[in-house]
C-alpha cells in the first residue's frame, strides 16, 4: 500500500462525501422537478471514482460516461458550475448546453461524460496519443460499464493503445447491472482478464468499496503508462445504491433487495471513515468534512439558483468556430 | 506554377501542412506505404515511404483496420493539442465510425460549451464510376451535410484540393473532405507555393448568362462540358462549383440564379434529400420570383450502384444528362432520348 500523507487521506473522504452529497441533493432536484431530465448517480460508487481521479495528476485527462458527477467531482472540479449545468443555468460548466450527461471540465482534464454507452472511450485514447506525440508526459484514463465492457470500440481502442504502447488506463466500473440487465449474463469470462489477448495487464480490484485498493490499482498503471510502458485494463467491482437512472422511474425491481443490504454493510464512505478513525482522526474532525461537503454543496445549489438561464441568443453560439457558419 | 494531379495536390497540401505545424499528424490505413500517393506528395505518385523518411513514424501512422476507433482518437487527439488528419480510405467506410462522426466530433465543442476545439480533417475518397460495386462506390456526403457541427468540403479540381485542404487542416472546426476517385488522375497548372481556399465560397467554373448549373465533385467538368457544347448553340451557361458544401456559399448560389433565371444542380449523390435537394429549396425559398422555369436536379437514382459496367455508367451525371436538363430549362427541343439519371 502506497505511504499517503494525512492530507491526501482527508482529500479522499471529502472527494467521496462531495459525490455522496451532491448525488443525493441532485437525486430530490430531479424528482421535485427542479433539473430538468434525468440523473445517472454515483452513489455506492465513490470509492470507485474517488480511488481513480485521485491517482491521476492534475493535468492528467479523463473521458467518462453516463453516470457522470462523480468524475469532474472526483478530479477537483468546483460544485457550483457543476450543479448549474444540471439546471440547464447560463453559468453551468458546459454554459448549460450540456446538462448532467455531457459534463466537461477541460481546466481538470476531463473531456467529457457521454450519453452513448463506450462512445467517449476512444476520446481518452486519443488523449493518450497526444500525449505519446507531444511526449507531455500526460496519461489518460477511460471510465467505462460493465455494459460499455461489451461494445466493439472498447477493443479497438485497447488494440490501438497496446500497440502504440499509449500511456492510457481503461478502467472498468463493474456495478454489475446495465440497467436491469444482470453483467454475468451477457458477459463471456471475466472483463479484466481480456486484457492478456491485448498483451497488457488486467487487474481486478474485487475490494472496490475501499478507496485506497482502487488508488493503489490505478496508481500502479498510472506509473505504468507514465513511464512508457502502456495501457492497463482495471476493472473495479462496485455496486450503484439507487435505481439506473433517477428521474425515469424504471425502479430496481430486477435487483435482489437481500444484495443492495450486503453492499451497504460496505459503503465506501463509513469503511474509509473507520480507516481514518484507526488512523487517529477525532470524530469532530470526520464530522468537520461530512458538514463541509454538504456546506459546498448548499453553496452550489445557491449560486445555481441565483445564475440565469442562458438567452435565445446564444443558442447557435459553439456549434462552429465562427458564427457564420451556423445556419 | 506546376501541372500537379489531383491526388498529387493533395499530397502536396499534406506535406506542406506537416512541415509549417508539427502538431499536425496523418493516421490511417496504408499511409505509411503510401499506396494511395497523397502521403508521398509532389506532382504524382512518387516513392513509397517518402513521409514516412521525411516525418518519421511518430506522425505518420498506420492504423489497424479500426475505423469506429481511429475516428475517436483522432477526435480525442485533436481535442488535446493535435491535429491530425485522418485517411479514411473509401468513404463508404466511414458508416463504420458513425458514432464517433456524430455523436462526438460533431457535438463535442456544443455541447461542452465551446471548451472543445476539433481541428481534424477526415479525408475519404468516393470510389464511384469505376465498377467497384455497391460497397465501394457511395457518395455520402449529403447524410454528413444533415449533422450540425461537422464542415464538409468536396474538390472538384486539383487546385481546390490542394488548397481547401490546407484551409481544413488550419481550420478549428472538424472537416470532412469528400474527394472523387474519378477526378485524380484530372490535372491542371496549380501554384506550388502555399495558398489557401477559403471555406464557405464557391468557385464560378465558367461565366454564362442564361442558365445557372451548380455542379458538385466529379459532375463539375461534366457541367463545364455540357456548357461548352451548349454554347454552340447560343445558350450561355454558368457553371457553380460551391466547393464547401458545409457551410454553403448561398449568396453566390443566389446572386448567379437572379441573374441567369434558371437553375440546374447536377451530383453524383442520391436524389433524396441530396445537396441538389436543399440548393433546389434554398433557391426556391429565396428568389422563387427570379425564375423563369422550373428547377431541375440531375443527381444519381436513389438505388444500390449496380456492379455491371453497362449499368454503373448510367447512374451519375453526365455531359449528356446534364446539357438534357439544360436544354428542358431553356426550351430548347430533347436531342434524343437521355437515358438517365432521373
Amino acid at each position: 500500500m502506497a505511504e499517503l500523507t494525512r492530507d491526501t487521506l482527508r482529500e479522499m473522504q471529502l472527494r467521496m462525501l462531495r459525490i455522496r452529497a451532491f448525488d443525493e441533493r441532485a437525486s430530490k432536484m430531479v424528482k421535485r422537478g427542479h433539473i430538468p431530465g434525468t440523473v445517472h448517480t454515483s452513489i455506492g460508487q465513490e470509492a470507485q471514482v474517488v480511488g481513480a481521479t485521485m491517482a491521476l495528476g492534475a493535468g492528467d485527462y479523463m473521458s467518462g460516461n453516463h453516470r457522470s458527477h462523480g468524475h469532474p467531482i472526483g478530479k477537483g472540479s468546483p460544485l457550483g458550475p457543476l450543479m448549474a449545468e444540471l439546471v440547464g443555468k447560463a453559468t453551468g460548466v458546459c454554459k448549460g448546453k450540456g446538462g448532467s450527461l455531457h459534463l466537461a471540465d477541460f481546466a481538470v482534464g476531463s473531456l467529457g461524460e457521454s450519453g452513448i454507452v463506450g462512445s467517449s472511450i476512444p476520446i481518452a485514447n486519443g488523449a493518450a496519443l497526444s500525449s505519446k506525440v507531444l511526449n507531455n508526459g500526460k496519461v489518460a484514463l477511460a471510465f467505462f460499464g460493465d455494459g460499455a465492457a461489451n461494445q466493439g470500440v472498447l477493443y479497438e481502442s485497447m488494440n490501438m493503445a497496446g500497440v502504440w504502447d499509449l500511456p492510457m488506463i481503461f478502467l472498468c466500473e463493474n456495478n454489475q447491472y446495465a440497467l436491469s440487465t444482470p453483467a454475468h449474463t451477457v458477459t463471456s469470462g471475466i472483463i479484466s482478464e481480456r486484457a492478456a489477448g491485448f498483451g497488457m495487464p488486467g487487474i481486478r480490484v474485487e475490494e472496490g468499496q475501499d478507496v485506497l485498493a482502487v488508488y493503489d490499482a490505478v496508481s500502479e498503471a498510472v506509473a505504468r503508462a507514465r513511464a512508457g510502458d502502456g495501457p492497463t485494463l482495471v476493472e473495479v467491482m462496485t455496486y450503484r445504491y439507487n435505481e439506473h437512472s433517477e428521474g425515469l422511474r424504471l425502479g430496481t425491481d430486477y435487483r435482489n433487495a437481500d444484495e443492495r443490504e450486503a453492499w451497504l454493510k460496505k459503503d465506501p464512505i463509513m469503511l474509509f471513515r473507520h480507516y481514518l478513525a484507526s488512523q487517529g482522526f477525532s470524530d469532530d474532525e470526520l464530522d468537520g468534512l461530512e458538514a463541509t461537503a454538504l456546506a459546498e454543496v448548499d453553496a452550489a445549489v445557491a449560486f445555481s439558483d441565483a445564475s440565469p438561464y442562458p438567452d435565445l441568443s446564444v443558442a447557435f453560439d459553439d456549434l462552429y468556430t465562427d458564427k457564420e457558419s451556423a445556419a | 506554377m506546376t501541372v500537379m494531379s489531383y491526388l498529387g495536390a493533395i499530397g502536396a497540401a499534406q506535406r506542406e501542412a506537416m512541415d509549417a505545424d508539427e502538431r499536425v499528424i496523418i493516421i490511417g490505413e496504408d499511409v505509411e506505404a503510401n499506396v494511395y500517393g497523397t502521403t508521398g506528395g509532389g506532382k504524382s505518385r512518387s516513392d513509397k515511404g517518402d513521409f514516412l523518411q521525411r516525418y518519421g513514424k511518430n506522425r505518420i501512422r498506420n492504423t489497424p483496420i479500426s475505423e469506429e476507433g481511429i475516428v475517436g482518437a483522432a477526435a480525442g487527439a485533436a481535442m488535446t493539442g493535435l491535429r491530425p488528419i485522418v485517411d479514411l480510405s473509401y468513404s463508404s467506410f466511414l458508416y463504420m465510425a458513425m458514432d464517433q462522426f456524430v455523436n462526438q466530433v460533431a457535438k463535442n465543442r456544443y455541447m461542452f460549451g465551446g471548451q472543445a476545439s476539433m481541428p481534424v480533417v477526415f479525408r475519404s475518397a468516393m470510389f464511384y464510376g469505376l465498377n467497384t460495386g455497391a460497397h465501394h462506390s457511395d457518395r455520402p456526403y449529403p447524410m454528413f451535410m444533415n449533422v450540425p457541427g461537422l464542415k464538409i468540403i468536396a474538390p472538384a479540381t486539383p487546385a481546390d484540393a490542394k488548397g481547401l485542404l490546407r484551409s481544413a487542416v488550419d481550420s478549428d472546426d472538424p472537416i470532412l473532405s469528400f474527394e472523387a476517385c474519378l477526378l485524380w488522375s484530372s490535372k491542371e497548372d496549380v501554384d506550388e507555393n502555399e495558398f489557401w481556399v477559403p471555406l464557405g465560397v464557391a468557385r464560378t467554373a465558367r461565366v454564362g448568362t442564361d442558365v445557372t448549373v451548380v455542379a458538385i465533385s466529379s459532375s463539375v467538368p461534366e457541367a463545364v462540358a455540357a456548357a461548352e457544347e451548349l454554347a454552340k448553340e447560343g445558350v450561355s451557361v454558368e457553371v457553380i462549383d460551391p466547393r464547401t458544401l458545409v457551410p454553403l456559399d448561398r449568396d453566390a448560389i443566389l446572386r448567379s440564379v437572379a441573374k441567369t433565371g434558371r437553375l440546374v444542380v447536377a451530383e453524383p449523390a442520391h436524389r433524396t434529400c441530396g445537396a441538389a435537394a436543399e440548393i433546389s429549396a434554398l433557391v426556391a425559398e429565396e428568389i422563387f420570383d427570379s425564375l423563369k422555369a422550373p428547377i431541375v436536379r440531375v443527381t444519381a437514382p436513389d438505388m444500390q450502384i449496380p456492379f455491371s459496367p453497362s449499368l454503373e455508367k448510367q447512374m451519375y451525371p453526365t455531359k449528356a444528362t446534364i446539357a438534357a436538363a439544360i436544354r428542358r430549362v431553356v426550351d430548347l427541343p430533347a436531342l434524343q432520348p437521355v437515358a438517365a439519371a432521373v
